[in-house]
């Protein structure tokens, strides 16, 4: 296989096959959970469960409270996870492949930005990675997964960064790789902690919808 | 209750549903949580993070509800719950854990982490991995009525004294009054002002009220321990009772997972709705205030600070009551940092005060509580709970502080206005 028909074959069958397994991992995830179902509660309710439900959906994205080696994680989190939609949806050729995917598309932003954002990215995942090595709960609570997990996220950063600026191997070999590792990050998604990516809403909506019932905002 | 791992194990499965589920998958391991959690903060032992207690229940989830756990328990990976596991997380699970709630707060993610524990509880007890003290109270409360051991005549006793001191029948058994007023055997045994109290201002108010001979007990040892079992057949008591009486409203006394239990835990356990309507006593307090049934007079004057009990505020939605009843009797009143929905635990619900071997335990959670009151210094801490009082009370004199800690349903009953006095002084 030359390195053309790689790249090719990355872009078609590959990336065909990735989103299969990350679309069908991810609904039998959801399916997973929603399958339990829950009790109807019986006790009378002092609020609302929708109201609840909502509001720590939204709320939740907004804490800024916390204080110390919290602090830590929430800003560095903020940060990763910001650079992360960025680089993903506002990089003009990531827009091109969303609109052969989806027919919209979306205003782009300049790519030195975008490199930008893309090194902060990528210095706060390391940050990340260390604070998870140090601090003593985060290390004790940390398995296999959030290793995994921090890697198969950084990847498409790094291979993107190098393939923008064609840094160690030909222009086709070098964009075959990131997307490659994209394909890899979609294909792990649906069954690593990164599927918090969807369930977090349902989450938050069960959260808030038990403080909500009680007529306590969470 | 007979106990046996493989039951404990059926139990675990039991109580896994759709939320349970979504939480666990949620998680990133981003340890926040043990940041909210006194247990933690106080003792810097990674263990006592707030997720790891509810790790049993995540391998059963995982091994169970997932294609992933499933496919790797077919090919012997994966890690099972095993008996050794379920002692080793004994102490977490209830030595470390009030069931306060403040973690469900705090997860970015919005996990309710309180919720798993008090479910791993459930498979806890029945794989025979709760505590002695514990043990001790439910089976208490089930022979003969009360955690403590508080029977009938005791009761009887204190309210012939509540008589004596006010000079008019305290009721007994009424049939057809409004309110049937439950009590914790704490409120009976240490603190029967309260009893006296409540008297005072129902005579004040004119609300028609009764306490049960058959049911006076609020707590319920059940919900605690987590045998879900027992405690419905605890809240059938009380519901029995209260048809027996036909009252309209059942109270809960000063006393956090009374509350919890019998409001929120209470129908889900005995599987109907009730046909009456369950209040906090600070609800009530507050609605008879705000109708102009409550009147008081003179205020203290001392620097009062409010202490949420968990299950009141955070868990029960009962927080802008007692400021509002505060606000009436206290002129110097300051609110510590953290308080209302985000007020820390004492250290000693969820039944930690009912098991010995996590007393040093919980004088050491205390320590976030100190540190509360060290910023606001009052003269005297004000709470609606029976249990977190006493807590309150060891605590500082643990630490050598000398606050005084008071009942607000009892504050309220010292400066209940004197309408005879007052239409005395009229022209």
């Amino acid at each position: 296989m030359t390195e053309v028909e790689f790249l090719i074959w990355v872009r078609g069958p590959g990336f065909q096959i990735a989103t299969v397994i990350f679309v069908v991992g991810i609904l039998l995830r959801l399916f997973e959970i929603l399958m339990m179902g829950r009790k109807v509660n019986l006790a009378e309710p002092k609020g609302s469960e929708m109201a609840g439900g909502m509001r720590t959906i939204m709320t939740r994205s907004l804490h800024l409270a916390a204080t110390g080696s919290s602090a830590y994680s929430q800003t560095a989190g903020y940060i990763f996870h910001i650079g992360l939609f960025v680089t993903i949806l506002l990089f003009a050729p990531h827009i091109l492949v969303f609109q052969e995917v989806f027919g919209v598309k979306w205003p782009s932003l300049p790519t030195t930005a975008i490199d930008a954002i893309t090194v902060i990215t990528i210095i706060t995942m390391f940050a990340v990675l260390a604070h998870r090595l140090q601090n003593p709960v985060i290390r004790f609570l940390s398995t296999f997964d959030d290793y995994f997990a921090w890697f198969v996220t950084l990847l498409p950063l790094v291979t993107g960064y190098l393939a923008f600026h064609r840094i160690g191997l030909p222009a086709p070999s070098l964009l075959a790789i990131h997307i490659l590792s994209v394909e890899l990050l979609m294909v792990v998604f649906p069954f690593t902690k990164l599927t918090h990516a969807f369930t977090l809403f349902l989450a938050r909506w069960y959260n808030g919808a038990i403080s909500g019932y009680r007529g306590v905002e969470s | 209750m007979s106990a046996s791992f493989e039951k404990g194990i059926n139990t675990f499965k039991e109580q896994i549903d759709a939320p349970v589920a979504t939480f666990f998958s949620s998680c990133v391991h981003c340890g926040m949580c043990a940041e909210a959690c006194p247990f933690y903060t106080e003792t810097g032992d990674p263990s006592r993070t707030p997720i790891t207690k509810v790790e049993p229940l995540r391998r059963i989830w995982k091994q169970e509800y997932t294609l992933l756990g499933r496919l790797g328990k077919l090919f012997g990976l994966g890690k099972s719950v095993t008996d050794e596991m379920l002692t080793e997380w004994e102490t977490l699970v209830y030595d470390s854990c009030t069931l306060c709630g403040r973690c469900s707060m705090i997860c970015p993610v919005g996990n309710d982490i309180t919720y798993m524990i008090r479910k791993t509880r459930e498979g806890m007890a029945l794989s025979g991995h709760a505590p002695e003290g514990l043990i001790g109270a439910t089976t208490r409360a089930i022979t003969i009525g009360s955690p403590m051991g508080v029977k009938l005549p005791a009761l009887e006793a204190q309210i012939r004294h509540v008589e004596k001191e006010l000079g008019y029948t305290v009721p007994v058994d009424v049939e057809g009054a409004d309110y049937l007023q439950l009590l914790s055997s704490m409120e009976i045994m240490n603190f029967p002002e309260f009893i006296s109290a409540i008297a005072r201002i129902f005579q004040h108010a004119g609300v028609s009220w009764t306490i049960s001979s058959k049911a006076f007990e609020a707590t319920n040892s059940g919900i605690q321990i987590g045998v879900s079992e027992i405690a419905a057949e605890l809240v059938e008591r009380v519901v029995k009772a209260a048809t027996e009486l036909k009252v309209k409203y059942v109270i809960s006394p000063e006393c956090g997972h009374a509350y919890t239990a019998i409001r929120w835990e209470g129908p889900n356990l005995i599987g109907r709705p009730f046909d009456f309507k369950v209040v906090h006593i600070l609800e009530l307090l507050d609605e008879l205030r705000s109708a102009g049934r409550l009147q008081t007079s003179g205020k203290e004057s001392r620097r009062l600070t409010y202490h949420d009990p968990c299950q009141i505020a955070r868990r029960g939605g009962v927080v802008q009551q007692p400021r509002n009843l505060l606000n009436e009797v206290a002129a110097n009143f300051v609110e510590m940092p953290d308080a209302g929905a985000m007020n820390w635990c004492c250290g000693a619900g969820g039944g930690v005060s009912a098991n010995e071997r996590a007393d040093e335990l919980r004088l050491k959670a205390f320590k976030r509580k100190k540190q509360q009151l060290e910023e606001v210094q009052p003269e005297a801490l004000v709470s609606a709970c029976s249990n977190c009082r006493i807590q309150l009370e060891d605590g500082l004199e643990e630490n050598e502080m000398d606050i005084s800690v008071l009942s607000l349903t009892e504050i309220i009953a010292e400066h209940l206005l004197d309408r005879k006095q007052q239409e005395g002084q009229q022209p």
